[in-house]
């Protein structure tokens, strides 16, 4: 029997469990009172964190599968190793701290919460992130990401660092592709960005985040925070709140 | 934009000699088609503006309100037409997508009306519902291959786990219509409407109004591709959840609520700023393939700890009986198909008219196609567009469905006229609007009872039907094809539809 406790680490061990199984046991842990939860051995399996509402601190071992934290609301994950796809896919509130790289479209239509990437993004990084009232999704990406970064963004930030980019420039084209909100603050050029987006210099609210948010990322991975604060930033703003503003007729 | 050269399609003429100069239908038009002239003390009318609603002519206490289609006509052309001619003016003047609402109005699509019922006669008796036991509770949901059935001392017990069901007392339920396409007070009635029947109210993609929690047990929640309002507790809510990929009324694309229909109260359920556009993008960025939709079904799952059923709807298009089987296979407990002929706030013209297939086509080929597989009880199937009547609703289900969404059925027992004008905001009935001031026309005590109404004429009806033909079960009717018989049709279409000529 498990004992009752929110202070010792309940470990649980993922090896052979089916996805079902696994997380059937990680909400189990959560219904005994378990505040700090590692998981061991994960490989692949998928919805780790889903829906989780209670404050938990979840700590990933291997890689796991798609839709990692999906609808989660205020848990924290951190995962030793690569991410898949949809991580956070639909967060209201929470933090998910990769140590590796991630798939494609991290972020999805999350309405809050952080998610800070140690390496490097897929496609559709932070698709149709939105924010609303005290709520706003901030992803930060240390490396680099894949085309249609921040594609129909309604709110929230992306910051991208560029570190150890080669060349300067970003892989990414279409960044911002129907973006209406929110921002993209990045480190070096990409390919090409969406004509619903213009570029900006940032203002002293932006590099105050930027100067925050690296802070944070140096503390999960470890950076030089003064040279990364010193290269140049630039950031992507939609153009207009309204873009399919005259598109029809009545 | 550049003055429009069309005509007035309606004529707008008030009787002076009965007019008391009352001022209701300045009130009432919300198009502003009447003023009041002070110094003349009567109303000045600017017809062009009329959208033939009625409103005015039930509203005027004098009936002094005629509103009659206007007799200059264009010169009879069977290729152009008033229609055709007009929607090229508007394009030329505004260079735009012509947007229009409700479903196709087109006379072309439907088979409802060439589909007919059988009774028994002679050979096996009918039944009489009024007297004699009639069931049209239905379940939604996967049910189990077979049962395993343990012996304990005598008791038996089930111990096969079922799948989570939904309960209707009548297999008609209320298609989605969100919050911002149809106002909270139109939501609420049909919620109210839907408790009392023993029914279903499906809320849309648009996040979950306050007044609507204590509903809860007879609401779906719905995600679609803006993810708009979707979080645990509104997963939670809901007594099932629906992933929306298409609708019938514009296969394939997404939509947006514009900006100025993002009200107050419509960003709090939506989750999003005021004042912005609510884009939903035309897929699902997490669904590119059956594997994808099954991941997302099952996120859902995870979350909502297999408590609830999850429904797939689909647009009905041409590959649909391969699609549903691939739902069906992918997880999901109902999938909806939703016609050609389904209504929409919003969509283009051309979306509407020329996109999709009939729903009686896609329920009859489904069917078929998930007979054929062996699959069919893995999945229920709920169809909608362009349902209008009992005998539809029978039909389709006779044609493979287990139940039916209806939507303008509804919007019509609350007063709609099915005026088009629902993506304009400004719903002289008072439905499809966000406006407070028009919005209260609709007071939900009242609508819900007509609703509820409704819904139990049809299921008289049904039963009825249903006793006719000797029957004392919908179980019984679902994919009962031998009871439909084809007139005026191919034999190529009676074949898709499993049906035979009338007269053998
Ligand atoms: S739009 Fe409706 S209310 Fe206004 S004049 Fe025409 S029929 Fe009457
Ligand atoms: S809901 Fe209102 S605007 Fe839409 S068709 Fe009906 S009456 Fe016209």
């Amino acid at each position: 029997m498990n004992t009752k406790s929110s202070i010792s680490k309940f470990v649980v061990d993922a090896k052979n469990l089916a996805t079902r199984e696994l997380n059937e046991k990680i909400r189990e842990a959560i219904r005994d009172g378990h505040k700090q939860i590692d998981i061991q051995n994960v490989s692949g399996q998928r919805y780790i964190a889903a829906g989780i509402q209670e404050l938990i601190d979840i700590e990933i071992f291997g890689v796991p599968g798609n839709d990692l934290g999906v609808f989660m609301d205020g848990s924290k994950v951190v995962v030793h190793g690569n991410a898949q796809d949809a991580t956070g896919n639909t967060m209201n509130s929470g933090e998910i701290i990769i140590h590796g790289d991630v798939g494609d479209i991290t972020g999805m239509s999350a309405r809050g919460g952080k998610i800070f990437i140690q390496k490097n993004a897929g496609y559709r990084t932070g698709v149709h992130l939105k924010e609303y009232q005290g709520l706003r999704p901030i992803i930060v990406i240390g490396g680099t990401a894949q085309d249609f970064l921040g594609e129909y963004m309604a709110g929230g930030v992306i910051i991208m660092l560029g570190l150890n980019l080669k060349g300067g420039i970003h892989n990414a084209d279409y960044v911002g592709t129907g973006m209406h909100g929110g921002s993209i603050i990045l480190s070096g050029d990409v390919r090409g960005i969406g004509r619903e987006v213009e570029v900006q210099q940032l203002d002293q609210e932006d590099n105050r985040l930027v100067e925050h948010s690296v802070q944070e990322y140096s503390k999960h991975f470890g950076c030089k925070v003064d040279e990364i604060l010193g290269s140049k930033f630039k950031k992507l703003k939609p153009v207009s709140t309204r873009p399919y503003g005259n598109l029809y007729s009545y | 934009m550049l003055r429009s050269r069309r005509l007035p399609e309606y004529n707008v003429r008030i009787d002076t000699d009965t007019c008391t100069v009352c001022k209701a239908c300045v009130i009432q038009c919300t198009f502003d088609v009447f003023s009041y002239m002070k110094i003349e003390n009567k109303i000045s009318i600017d017809e062009s503006k009329c959208v033939d609603c009625h409103r005015c002519m039930i509203y005027c206490p004098d009936k002094s309100i005629s509103i009659t289609p206007t007799p200059i006509q264009y010169r009879p052309n069977a290729s152009w037409n008033k229609e055709s001619i007009h929607n090229i003016m508007k394009q030329a003047e505004s260079g735009g997508i012509l947007l229009t609402s409700m479903g196709c109005d087109k006379p072309n699509y439907n088979y409802f009306d060439r589909l007919l019922i059988n009774a028994s006669q002679v050979t096996n008796p009918s039944i009489d519902p009024i007297r004699e036991p009639m069931e049209v509770k239905t379940y939604l949901g996967r049910k189990p291959d077979k049962l395993t059935i343990s012996d304990n001392n005598g008791d038996s017990i089930i111990e096969t786990s079922e799948s989570p069901q939904l309960l209707l007392e009548t297999p008609i339920m209320f298609s989605a219509m969100s919050l911002g396409s149809v106002n909270i007070n139109v939501q609420e009635s049909l919620a109210m409407a839907a408790a009392s029947s023993g029914t279903y109210q499906n809320i849309g993609e648009g996040g979950l109004h306050p007044r609507l929690k204590k509903y809860a047990k007879n609401l779906i929640v719905q995600v679609a591709s803006g993810r708009y309002g979707v979080h645990k507790k509104y997963l939670d809510t809901g007594a099932a959840v629906e992933i929306k990929i298409g609708q019938g009324a514009k296969p394939g694309i997404g939509g947006h609520l514009p900006g100025e229909k993002i009200t107050k109260e419509i960003s709090e359920a939506r989750r999003i700023p005021a004042g912005t556009d609510a884009i939903s993008p035309a897929p699902q960025h997490d669904i590119y393939s059956i594997e994808d939709l099954s991941q997302l079904i099952h996120a859902i799952k995870e979350a909502t700890e297999y408590s609830k059923p999850v429904i797939v709807k689909i647009a009905a298009v041409h590959n649909s009986a391969a699609i549903a089987s691939g739902i069906a296979r992918s997880g999901a407990d109902i999938i909806a198909i939703d016609g050609m002929r389904a209504s929409t706030g919003a969509a283009p013209l051309v979306m509407r008219d020329n996109v999709g297939i009939p729903i009686e086509m896609a329920i009859a080929s489904v069917d078929t196609r998930l007979n054929q597989e062996g699959i069919r009880d893995k999945i229920s199937i709920i169809a909608g567009g362009g349902i209008r009547s009992s005998s539809d609703a029978f039909k389709i289900i006779a044609l493979g469905a287990d139940a039916c969404y209806i939507s303008t059925v509804a919007l019509i027992a609350m007063g709609c006229t099915v005026c088009q004008k629902c993506h304009t905001g400004k719903c002289p009935w008072g439905l499809t609007t966000m406006n407070p001031s028009i919005s209260i026309r609709i007071n939900p005590k009242m609508e819900s009872k007509r609703v509820a109404n409704l819904v139990r004429a049809w299921t008289l009806e049904i039963k009825d039907m249903l006793g006719g033909m000797g029957i004392n079960s919908i179980e019984s009717l679902r994919g009962n094809r031998h009871q439909l018989r084809g007139v005026g049709l191919s034999e190529q279409e009676m074949e898709i539809l499993g049906v035979r000529p009338a007269g053998i």
